[in-house]
């Protein structure tokens, strides 16, 4: 009862109510829709504090049994530690603890998010770039028609949306402008890509749909696991 | 011996390094909080670039401590962005105002503050995951979470992304651009109408490949097989955007390391 049936009325409840507030926007449904987005944020926000246990749990699991590379957990722990203290008591803020924002600029955890979260975060995606390349490669190779539609238009794409596409294709007479890679490249990404899209994005909504009407049904239980 | 050219080049490297520091032509990393900042983001930046060697201890070092102040940062953002205003704010107002939100303090409480003691046990609640016993209980967070998404979503998804693109598509074939401004006049061109026309054909070419109801062979297999070159133009247009959003961030690096860090751009 506890483990399964408790969850299950809750999800049940909580999403037949916000389904039923959009059909009947008067009091209380659609005051309880708004408060129910707000709770969400509210709980999805505790979900970071039981992300951050679960790290510390974890690395400092690692560092109390000298495991192999407990070093790099240390440093995962203290780095986490002094931007959270930083961060909750708004160390360094220009303004002092009550009158200035946690991102104010001139404060350490702006500092922390300056010099070492925004180079992390762009360098670990700058580095994809390479990895994407090197993987399509492999993995694209013009085997078929369908794979080598996909790597031309990938081609017309970087190509056309640089000088480079319209100094290649400059040659071409006026007559003739609807083979410039520009021209080929704007008719890929406003027609065909764009339909492309639409028809994934009817089929998302519809996936949506029939996965969030299985959930608040209660026929979709995977997310109470299996105890 | 390749141990020694490698720590002889990181030697001249330094080397180098001091000397620019040392005639003023660099940021000295102890001038101020600034300038080591710089110096320390440029070690990050280099030591996670060194990936594309070998896997190394410089790069597990910076991938670790990434891990724990990303943590940290989104849970900060989260603590002072939704739960102090959000919650703390609505329970306790004055308290709220008194330490950390000054702004609060002319507002009146809510008359329905208690409501907001529901979040407040289920974010309780899914914190007991961290407990040796009773971790089932965060069930019932989690349960909150997948009603309120699934509530919210349905409607959002049945009414912006299924109903508004089906009616978009209908309406688009009339090959009319709309006045931009109320009361303008429309534009109508058979140009428009044409490529129109295109989308629409490839729209629902993209769609009958989802279709599984029927088989695809004969007229229905050719049109659905058109939609799946549609798919793939879709897929490469994208593989395209993303190697570009990837090499424009490393562009990014590169101008950081040449301009604020050795200051020869």
């Amino acid at each position: 009862m506890m483990r399964r049936t408790i969850p299950l009325f809750i999800t049940a409840f909580v999403g037949s109510i916000l389904v039923i507030a959009y059909f009947i926007p008067h009091p209380p449904f659609d005051q309880l829709r708004e408060d129910f987005s707000i709770f969400f944020d509210i709980i999805a926000a505790v979900a970071f504090i039981l992300g951050g246990g679960n790290l510390i749990r974890m690395h400092g699991n690692r560092v109390s049994r000298r495991e192999k590379g407990y070093g790099y957990s240390l440093v995962t722990v203290i780095g986490f530690a002094l931007v959270l203290v930083i961060g909750l008591t708004k160390m360094g803020n220009p303004d002092g603890f009550r009158n200035s924002s946690v991102t104010a600029a001139g404060s350490y955890f702006d500092l922390a998010y300056q010099y070492v979260f925004r180079p992390c975060a762009a360098t670990m995606f700058a580095l994809l770039a390479f990895y994407v390349a090197s993987a399509s490669f492999r993995a694209f190779r013009a085997k078929n028609v369908e794979a080598s539609i996909l790597l031309l238009v990938a081609f017309i794409i970087l190509v056309g949306r640089t000088f480079v596409g319209a100094w290649l294709t400059a040659w071409l007479p006026p007559s003739l402008d609807f083979l410039t890679i520009p021209y080929l490249a704007d008719k890929i990404m406003t027609v065909l890509n764009f339909a492309g899209n639409r028809a994934i994005m009817i089929g998302i909504a519809l996936g949506i749909v029939s996965t969030s009407l299985k959930v608040i049904i209660g026929i979709d239980r995977s997310y109470l696991g299996s105890g | 011996m390749k141990r020694i050219v490698w720590w002889g080049l990181l030697g001249l490297v330094v080397l180098v390094l001091a000397l620019r520091v040392a005639g003023g032509e660099m940021r000295s990393p102890f001038a101020d909080l600034q300038g080591f900042g710089v110096w320390f983001a440029a070690f990050l930046t280099l030591a996670i670039v060194s990936f594309l060697y070998n896997d190394n201890p410089i790069y597990r070092f910076a991938e670790h401590l990434f891990v724990g102040v990303s943590a940290a940062y989104w849970m900060v953002m989260g603590f002072w962005s939704t739960l102090v205003p959000n919650l703390l704010g609505k329970l306790w107002p004055s308290l709220t105002a008194r330490w950390f939100m000054p702004g609060l303090a002319e507002q009146a409480r809510d008359p329905l503050w208690f409501l907001y003691l529901i979040p407040l046990a289920f974010g309780i609640l899914l914190l007991t995951r961290l407990l040796p016993k009773g971790g089932h209980l965060s069930r019932w967070a989690l349960a909150f979470i997948l009603g309120t998404t699934a509530g919210l979503r349905l409607i959002a998804y049945l009414t912006a992304d299924f109903m508004g693109q089906v009616q978009a598509t209908l309406v688009s074939v009339a090959g009319y651009t709309p006045a931009l401004t109320p009361g303008g006049a429309g534009v109508f061109s058979f140009e428009r109408m044409f490529w129109d026309l295109v989308a629409v054909v490839a729209i629902l070419s993209a769609l009958s490949y989802f279709y599984f109801s029927k088989a695809h062979t004969g007229a229905f297999g050719r049109f659905s097989r058109l939609g799946i070159w549609v798919l793939m133009v879709t897929f490469g247009a994208g593989f395209g955007y993303t190697v570009m959003g990837r090499v424009a961030l490393l562009v990014g690096r590169v101008e950081f390391l040449l301009a604020d860090w050795l200051s020869v751009l």
